[in-house]
């Protein structure tokens, strides 16, 4: 099957980034709430929660649903 | 806006006042997701979010429980909220696509792969090509047949982990236990081999 460079440059990429210990896409969405409130009052998530950024990070359907809560707290703040 | 501790609207959804709680909770929960999915759909935002919204409150009072109290109330209830709206969405923007659809020389036995775009000057497509061999290689040797198809589902299909655990009967996170030991098997066996990531990831740069 063909692949495109990209593609492979992604599969490659995420077996850089594999580390020994990852949160699993549960642990990751257990440690949401608590790692957005903190970016959200401007404290250093990534650096605090290192694992959930690295989940994020890595999972595409993670981020996403961290990318739209952000939003929707940010609506709510209004 | 919300004016409950979080402490309170535990005792309101679960005690005599269960039915304004939840009409706050629920246009609270609408509230956030309507701005937050307007840029993800394009028709019946309003119904599908009403749709989202009633589904949520649901899983929210079945998992009250499990709220640990590490944030607001309201910011556990939408982060449940987004989960549920997400998998409805994958769902349905999915739903006519199988694995084999997105990977359809690949049905039965391994293929080889090749690139779609080799680079145009000889030497590197001749690195490229045997260096896509030795991923072929170890992804042939070292991963089974579901982590082979689930990684190459996401990374060369794009379909969430959501909707391939859906098609190979399993679930998100022990799908993503298994591409973690896919990753992990690959990180090894091309360290052996003598490569580094940042090696490989350069002779697959065209341009
Ligand atoms: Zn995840």
């Amino acid at each position: 099957m063909k692949l495109s460079t990209a593609t492979v440059r992604k599969m490659i990429n995420s077996v850089k980034s594999t580390r020994d210990q990852e949160l699993t896409c549960d642990q990751c969405h257990d440690e949401l709430d608590r790692f957005i409130e903190m970016k959200i009052s401007g404290k250093k998530a990534s650096e605090a929660m290192p694992l959930v950024q690295e989940h994020l990070d890595r999972c595409q359907d993670c981020r996403e649903e961290y990318e739209v809560l952000l939003e929707a707290l940010k609506a709510l703040s209004k | 806006m919300d004016k409950r501790t979080n402490q309170e609207w535990l005792d309101d959804l679960r005690g005599q006042d269960q039915a304004q709680a939840i009409e706050d909770l629920r246009r609270t929960l609408k509230k956030g997701l309507l701005y937050a999915l307007s840029s993800w759909i394009n028709n019946d935002l309003e119904a599908q979010v009403e749709d989202f919204v009633q589904d949520a409150i649901l899983r929210i009072l079945d998992k009250l429980d499990s709220f640990r109290g590490e944030s607001h109330f309201t910011t556990w209830a939408q982060k449940v909220a987004v989960r549920v709206a997400f998998t409805e969405m994958r769902r349905k923007r999915w739903k006519d696509i199988s694995i084999e659809d997105l990977l359809p020389e690949d049905s039965g036995d391994f293929t080889p792969l090749a690139l779609s775009d080799p680079s145009p000057d000889p030497e590197k497509r001749a690195t490229q090509a045997s260096l896509l061999k030795m991923i072929e290689d170890i992804m042939r040797e070292d991963l089974s047949e579901r982590q082979r198809t689930a990684l190459l589902a996401i990374m060369h299909g794009g379909m969430p982990l959501e909707e391939v655990a859906r098609r190979m009967d399993t679930n998100r996170n022990a799908l993503y236990k298994l591409l973690h030991d896919a990753r992990k098997q690959m990180r090894n066996r091309l360290i052996e081999r003598g490569f580094s990531t940042d090696e490989v990831l350069a002779v697959f740069e065209n341009g």
